[in-house]
């Protein structure tokens, strides 16, 4: 009888609090949910802040200067008496030094992923992996260093004597090494997805590990290791501090990586630096440029993404 | 017979050939640990003979010699603390809502989409951004607290991408456990998925925060370069970090202003090779506690 009186006793004195916490539950949870939800819109809304801050700030320079004019002229000399606003120059200059680094981190880089994954004992790899990783960690900043001060003086001038103090090819090579874990990381997942059955087929036919390596790997692998060298290359575009401190602050239309140049990120970089007055065309210019730049880089963005969609390799 | 012969001696070609292969793989992997080691020891090597406890410890000085990082040492810190303080509850706040609450739908996949693409977003490109909305629009001025919102925003991609992992190699098991013991999704989440989680994403939000320490460009962009003279008080001063001070000296033409830019660096490459050793370790330590 004690008993049963104390549950009823305990059921009345839980029942109605229960009831409360359920709605204050219930309550707590959608607070959550949406103060959660927030914090993941900020990304969307950090997207349409960026947007509309180009093209807010670089509507009063393209109301100066045509686009036309922007896009084809072939003088860069906004801070100078006689101002000419063709970006040619910086364009051109951004897009040698990214190429050359390119030139640089994808054979390389490639090289190292159908090392990594095809060939390398595992312990070895658990070292060489994150140590190459370890130049991805690296600060730009110390990238441009070591171009100007090592990679010019002692090694480039000892090949070409001609060569400039501030030159592109320094900031292409040191930009090279800075994208290579990239390239490489991004590849060698790619050719570590492709299934070993794929593998073990070849080997079957009688291939031996380079033929599996070239023609069945890589092939396969081949949606992964082009978007891992277009991201790469968008990297190499937005990269600043390399170009600002070892390329040169001189634009420079010119095909010549022995000559200084003046890249896109390394102009933004001159004129915030600079006394140059908010407000005026000359000050507008970085925005003109930041909104080249980041149409260049999402299209390289977004060209990667197509291309794994569209070339991706399905299996199993 | 001869059709033997001939086999050899193409198995021979391709023995000759995989040889040659696989030397090059080989010597592209070793190419990029030599760049790196020649990297460290070059700088090693310029900057190691100013590396002193005065060096640190100094204000920035018009005469090399004098001069040290004693400001934008404390600007780091300060930069890193703030920028933790705003990135990691978004980051992982997003990440939560991504993997636990969301629903499939196109609202989620935007989202998603547009986390992907900011992550491409160069960083100069951001320092427009805080330029125009901290700086200039809120007023904040060329401040601390300017500079760490932008650098929240440039790492928010980076952060919610490594903390979602480690939302993901939580066994769903384990939520459905607590959801079947009639917790909310919530409960469920603060008490089972983030406890779980945790070590692995606090190790994406190291390396976030290292690759905060060592970005110059948007900062650049808000005008952080100065000549300062005193260490920052509060998040409304002004202020300037390793890598601009570095900047600074590396743009002087004068050869000892190289050696304190080398100095510097390798400050700045102790403390980020340290995050990263700590982030690692966190990450051994984990794999090796894990009970599913």
């Amino acid at each position: 009888m004690a008993a049963v009186a104390s549950t009823i006793a305990v059921q009345s004195r839980v029942r109605p609090k229960s009831v409360l916490s359920k709605r204050l539950r219930r309550a707590r949870e959608a607070v959550i949910y949406l103060s959660l939800f927030s914090c993941a819109i900020v990304s969307v809304i950090t997207t349409f802040a960026i947007v509309f801050t180009l093209i807010a700030e670089s509507l009063s320079f393209f109301e100066e200067v045509s686009l036309v004019e922007f896009l084809t002229g072939t003088q860069w000399t906004p801070l100078f008496t006689i101002q000419h606003f063709g970006v040619l120059p910086l364009l051109g200059a951004t897009m040698l030094i990214s190429v050359l680094a390119m030139l640089v981190a994808v054979p390389l880089g490639l090289l190292a992923a159908i090392y990594l994954s095809e060939y390398a004992p595992s312990g070895l790899r658990a070292v060489v992996k994150p140590v190459l990783e370890v130049l991805a960690g690296i600060p730009t900043v110390v990238y441009g260093y070591f171009a100007l001060t090592f990679l010019t003086p002692n090694v480039l001038r000892g090949l070409f004597t001609d060569i400039a103090p501030f030159n592109a090819l320094a900031a292409s090579i040191a930009m090279g090494i800075m994208i290579l874990p990239l390239v490489s990381s991004l590849s060698e997942d790619a050719m570590r997805a492709v299934p070993q059955s794929l593998r073990e087929g070849a080997y079957g036919l009688g291939a031996n590990r380079f033929e599996v390596a070239t023609r069945v790997v890589v092939p396969a692998a081949l949606s992964g290791i082009v978007a891992a060298s277009i991201l790469a290359m968008s990297r190499a575009v937005g990269e600043t501090m390399i170009v600002a401190i070892a390329a040169g602050n001189q634009p420079n239309l010119s095909w010549n990586p022995l000559e200084g140049m003046q890249a896109m990120t390394a102009y933004i970089v001159q004129v915030s630096l600079g006394d140059t007055p908010r407000g005026s065309v000359e000050y507008d210019t970085i925005f003109a440029v930041g909104i080249l730049l980041f149409a260049v880089t999402l299209l390289l963005n977004i060209g990667a993404q197509w291309f794994l969609s569209r070339f991706r390799e399905e299996y199993e | 017979m001869i059709a033997g012969a001939a086999m050899r001696r193409r198995l021979r070609v391709r023995r000759g050939a995989g040889g040659i292969f696989v030397t090059l793989c080989f010597a592209a992997t070793l190419a990029g640990i030599v760049a790196l080691a020649v990297l460290l020891i070059t700088v090693a090597a310029d900057g190691v003979q100013r590396l002193s406890w005065e060096f640190i410890n100094s204000y920035p000085s018009r005469r090399p010699e004098d001069a040290g990082i004693k400001v934008a040492l404390y600007g780091t810190l300060w930069l890193m603390a703030f920028t933790g303080a705003f990135a990691v509850p978004l980051g992982i706040g997003a990440a939560v809502y991504l993997e636990e609450f969301a629903t499939r739908n196109w609202l989620t996949r935007i989202i998603e989409t547009n986390i992907n693409n900011l992550a491409g977003v160069p960083s100069i490109v951001y320092g427009i951004l805080g330029l125009a909305i901290f700086v200039r629009y809120l007023d904040l001025g060329r401040s601390l607290l300017a500079g760490s919102l932008t650098m929240a925003l440039l790492i928010l991609p980076i952060i919610i991408v490594a903390s979602r992992e480690g939302l993901r190699a939580v066994p769903p098991s384990i939520r459905e456990g607590s959801l079947a013991l009639g917790a909310t999704r919530w409960q469920t989440v603060r008490f089972q998925v983030l406890p779980a989680a945790l070590p692995s994403m606090m190790t994406g939000v190291i390396l976030a925060l290292s690759r905060a320490i060592g970005e110059t460009a948007p900062l650049i962009m808000m005008g952080a370069l100065l000549f300062i003279s005193y260490t920052p008080d509060s998040p409304f001063d002004r202020f300037t970090v390793l890598p601009i001070q570095i900047f600074n000296w590396v743009s002087r033409p004068q050869h000892e202003f190289k050696e304190n830019a080398a100095a510097g660096i390798i400050v700045l490459l102790i403390v980020l090779l340290s995050m990263n050793a700590v982030a690692v370790l966190l990450r051994t330590w984990f794999e090796g506690r894990r009970k599913w």
